[in-house]
């Protein structure tokens, strides 16, 4: 009977544990996380988790692992893979033989240099991450966020919610000035401004310092920022440091091929933690940090881990949710030649992004609720099928959109 | 099994393969055509989040909802696989004169 082993028990990892069963796997699963819960969803923890103070939001109850014969040892981790005697050793000294290893170890918030989380300062990832940024959020505190990122807005908005005051301090030009047009991001800041929040674009950081009840942001204009709590949201860096060590190829993230395969053929990598090459984009290669790439290479890995051959060929598809909007993002816009708006009233728009030769590479949306969710799926289906469409029938909101995939 | 038959909308108010959100006594419901004419309703939220299945998009005989991708025959309310694993409750619909009808 064959044993494989999942380290890192998060979205991606458990779906992998149970996307194995589902396709007949009899042998063992071992699932192994090193948070004491059991594997949650990440998404809500900026935004209705935090406002509503929830418990996390599992991707299934321990019955359903138990049911599954799916082993899962939370709180635990691993501090090396011998490749060669094919097992992982964990922090409690025991050895765990693998046939087939997947590593889903996720990525961990990127933190400003020489400044560790604690105190004051805070970062947001995990489930606990959230609930100590909580207890600051209250009727009259001050929060400071630094990074106008998904995270950084979503986390302004739950704050707001809340009832706490939010300045946030973004390095650029303007918010979310990777991967979302200038057109959308523009509105999603004045949306922040308009709900209270103090967006200060283009300010960098020159100190920040911890005092008795109160962190001091220092601006390099000399704009003083003090907050109850800063929450850093600079991105995130992908833990490769188990897979640095075991001699396994690492590029902006565990390398793996089209089939999740690392440089070890009995070691797949799937998840925050990875880059790939992307077919759609010329084989470009990408580390994509989303709730959806997370499940979806799982679930290939899965696959893969039983031979199966199967090739990633997504589309990368990112959403946010900020007060009352939903912003949705299909491809990777950047390499775009022309851009196409199609309007959809009350406020709600489409941006279509095409190459040169007028190939659809990317769209993106923003509206009210989940305005804009169906027309971003039917453009991600014209991207996946590499479709040349008429911009002028792209910008007609009275042409569906599902007519040009037929077509 | 229904008791009542609630009137929904004319059958021509819902394009072919596609779906609209209909309400009654304060319950929610999403009522579909299929590419093949017939008629269909399900409960209006999906079982993962409780998001509302008619901003979501009909293929063939699957809605797809607009949040997380969960997927559901729309026809059985079978769910199709992660992040669903909850079925979704349908219910009976009749189409007389034009105009389409929900058993509750």
């Amino acid at each position: 009977m064959a044993d494989f082993v999942i380290v890192g028990a998060g979205e991606c990892g458990a779906r992998a544990a149970f996307a194995l069963r589902e396709k007949g796997f009899d042998g063992t699963i071992t699932l192994i996380g090193s948070e004491t819960h059991l594997p949650y969803e990440r998404p809500p923890l900026s935004k209705e988790a935090l406002v509503a103070g929830a418990g996390p939001k599992l991707v299934a109850d321990a019955e359903r692992y138990a049911a599954a014969g799916i082993a899962v040892l939370s709180g635990r981790t691993v501090l090396e893979i011998d490749r060669a005697g094919r097992r992982v050793r964990l922090g409690d000294g025991t050895a765990l033989p693998y046939d087939k290893l997947l590593l889903a170890t996720g990525a961990r918030p990127r933190t400003l240099p020489g400044m560790a989380c604690g105190g004051r300062i805070a970062a947001l990832r995990s489930h606990d991450d959230a609930t100590r940024i909580r207890a600051h959020l209250v009727e009259g505190s001050h929060v400071a966020i630094l990074g106008g990122g998904f995270i950084g807005l979503e986390l302004a908005a739950s704050a707001r919610k809340l009832g706490a005051s939010v300045t946030l301090v973004e390095g650029l030009p303007r918010v979310l000035s990777r991967g979302v047009p200038a057109e959308i991001a523009a509105i999603v800041a004045s949306r922040h401004a308009a709900e209270g929040v103090e967006v200060l674009c283009g300010a960098k950081v020159a100190g920040i310092e911890e005092r008795p009840g109160e962190v001091r942001l220092t601006l390099e204009d000399g704009r003083v920022v003090s907050a109850s709590l800063l929450v850093v949201g600079i991105g995130a860096v992908p833990n490769t440091e188990l897979a640095e060590a075991a001699g396994l190829a690492v590029d902006n993230g565990i390398a793996v091929d089209g089939l999740l395969r690392t440089s070890d053929p009995d070691i797949l990598a799937a998840g925050d933690c990875t880059s790939y090459p992307l077919p759609l984009y010329g084989d470009r290669r990408v580390r994509l940090e989303s709730w959806r790439n997370a499940q979806e290479q799982g679930q290939l890995a899965a696959a893969n881990m039983l031979g199966g051959g199967e090739a990633h060929c997504a589309v990368p598809w990112f959403w946010s949710d900020q007060y009352d909007m939903t912003l949705q993002i299909a491809g990777l816009a950047d390499g775009a030649a022309t851009t196409v708006r199609r309007d959809l009233g009350e406020g709600a728009f489409l941006l279509f992004h095409l190459d040169a030769e007028g190939r659809l590479i990317a769209a993106s949306g923003i509206g009210k609720g989940n305005a804009v969710a169906r027309d971003i799926r039917l453009a991600e289906m014209l991207i996946a099928a590499r479709r040349h469409p008429d911009p002028a029938a792209l910008a007609a909101p009275e042409t569906k959109l599902k007519t040009l995939l037929a077509a | 099994m229904s008791d009542t038959w609630i009137e929904v909308c004319a059958a021509d108010e819902i394009d072919e393969e596609d779906v609209i959100r209909f309400d009654h006594a304060g319950r929610t419901f999403a009522i579909y055509r299929s590419p093949e004419d017939t008629y269909h309703a399900t409960d209006g939220l999906c079982t993962h989040e409780k998001i509302h299945l008619a901003d979501g998009l009909v293929m063939d005989h699957i809605i797809e909802c607009p949040k997380h991708n969960g997927r559901f025959d729309y026809k059985t309310g079978e769910a199709k696989g992660a992040p669903v694993c909850v079925d979704l409750r349908t219910y009976p619909v009749k189409v007389e004169g034009g105009t389409v009808f929900i058993g509750l």
